[in-house]
């Protein structure tokens, strides 16, 4: 089920004036900013169907915006978030695409940060909640409600194994578990939802285990 | 404790156990989310306490940036004192509480999705104007009839959609308006089964609504559709009360829904090119705030 919470529905206390297009918005461009760990001093923003179609009315690059800062679906800077953006040094491009993605309401960011990059793919499915489908390309699918961790590393045998005997040492319950890769050999990318969160000295092991080349841990709500 | 994810589930549910549908809600909450019940019921406080808000805050007079939308929740607030009022009291303030929210909204001020920000005012709208009428209903009851709303929202939301982008307007007000029946008619001592034959005729009623918002923007003709869903919600509510019920089971009445999304065209599904937003004055005003 994709909706298990009353306040899924109840819910979220917001800014104006779109559950879909603001609030989903602001928690796509906030869990971005959470898995890239920084303020960004770029971001190309690239909008999809009904987002890309209506976001100068429903403030959708403006919420965006106000998540990639770090505020939240109720928080009432959002109205002035590009202008903090351009305040803080952060370079906002919005690119209109033409092609249609499985969801309409689809938005893809990618973050800059010196040589640091990372581009999250996000959909917002209605009454503020949102999904985030793709990381550099590579298909997920976690909510952010949830602690996770995104493991990428060498598509060999072992690695998966070894890094979920690290999460059994320290019992730590997996919830949700997804493995994907581009081509067979290379780099792949181990998502893990979690029932809990876990201690940087879990994180730091599972970060040394051979074939482990990069670790983004994602706090839930 | 098995979730449930259909009304007739739910109904079943209240009756072999006794239970009010709010309670039903409650308990699945704590369990899902692992708070105490004391816990949500001060969450869900916490957002009636936002909703009443909005609904109060409209009716002193908001505009929206684009002043597209505003000021009509003053003016049913000034109507209803002239006593001039073709429908009751309870309709009236419904859709001046529902007006009011979504005024709010366009405004870009806060509010709580009910379940969608672009209907947020149909659930507050009917409550508060419950609340209007008898000023002795507590703030447990209030609460419990966000739940009972809820629970009805959440069968939906699994089942269908609540997207306007993916199901129209039928499942954004369609849906808000069917919560907002069932809740009525728990509130005012229905059983569980008459919640459902609320629910299905304030649903039935809003099928093949379309998402057409001029500019596309949550506010044309976003805000007065909440006062069709508030008003829609108390025929509902009073018909169920009254012993009518539907033909259509509520859960066959959410698949048709479904089904009636999947095959709306996408002109017609929040993308602010079809149905209103594509009427010459729509296009003028569209021109206006944005340019070509």
């Amino acid at each position: 089920m994709k909706y298990k919470s009353v306040f899924d529905i109840i819910g979220p206390v917001m800014v104006g004036p779109s559950s879909s297009h603001t609030a989903g918005s602001v928690r796509i461009g906030l869990t971005a900013r959470h898995l890239f760990g920084e303020l960004p001093d770029k971001v190309d923003i690239y909008l999809y169907g009904s987002f890309k179609d209506t976001y100068k009315g429903h403030a959708t690059d403006v919420a965006l915006v106000g998540g990639i800062l770090g505020y939240n679906t109720d928080d009432s800077r959002i109205i002035n978030a590009l202008d903090h953006a351009k305040e803080q040094g952060v370079t906002i491009n919005i690119i209109e695409m033409m092609e249609e993605r499985s969801h309409p309401n689809t938005a893809l960011l990618h973050l800059f940060k010196g040589d640091d990059e990372l581009m999250v793919e996000g959909i917002s499915i209605g009454g503020g909640k949102i999904q985030l489908v793709s990381i550099n390309d590579y298909p997920i699918n976690i909510s952010g409600n949830y602690h996770a961790l995104l493991v990428f590393h060498v598509d060999e045998f072992g690695t998966i194994a070894d890094v979920t005997a690290i999460l059994k040492d320290q019992k730590v319950n997996i919830g949700n578990m997804n493995v994907s890769r581009k081509e067979v050999g290379q780099i792949a990318l181990m998502t893990i939802e979690l029932d809990g969160s876990i201690e940087k000295s879990t994180v730091d092991r599972i970060n040394n285990t051979k074939g482990v080349k990069r670790i983004i841990e994602l706090h839930g709500d | 404790m098995a979730i449930f994810n259909s009304i007739n589930q739910l109904v079943t549910k209240a009756q072999n156990e006794q239970k009010s549908i709010a309670d039903i809600m409650i308990e699945q909450e704590v369990e899902v989310s692992g708070y105490t019940a004391l816990d949500v019921m001060n969450d869900m406080l916490a957002n009636l306490n936002i909703m009443e808000n909005a609904a109060s805050e409209g009716i002193g007079g908001v505009v929206s940036t684009t002043g597209l939308t505003g000021m009509d929740a003053l003016k049913m607030q000034k109507y209803i004192e002239s006593g001039k009022g073709l429908s009751g009291d309870l309709n009236l303030y419904a859709i001046a509480y529902a007006v009011s929210t979504n005024e709010v909204n366009a405004a870009m001020g806060q509010i709580c999705a009910t379940p969608t920000a672009g209907s947020a005012g149909v659930v507050p709208g009917v409550l508060f104007a419950m609340k209007q009428r008898n000023p002795d209903l507590t703030r447990e009851e209030m609460v419990k009839f966000l739940f009972t709303a809820g629970a009805f929202g959440l069968v939906v939301a699994n089942n269908a959609s609540i997207s306007g982008a993916a199901g129209g307007c039928q499942a954004e007000v369609g849906s808000a308006s069917a919560m907002a029946a069932a809740a009525l008619v728990e509130m005012n001592g229905g059983t569980p089964e008459m919640c459902a034959h609320a629910f299905a005729i304030a649903l039935k009623n809003m099928l093949g609504l379309v998402c057409d918002p001029v500019a596309g923007l949550v506010e044309v003709p976003c805000v007065k559709r909440n006062a069709a869903g508030a008003s829609n919600a108390l025929t509902a509510a009073d018909m169920a009360l009254a012993g009518i019920e539907s033909r259509i089971p509520a859960d066959e009445v959410v698949e048709a829904m479904y089904k009636i999304g999947l095959t709306m065209p996408s002109s017609l599904r929040e993308t602010g090119r079809g149905g209103l937003a594509a009427t010459p004055t729509g296009e003028r005003l569209k021109q206006e705030l944005f340019g070509s």
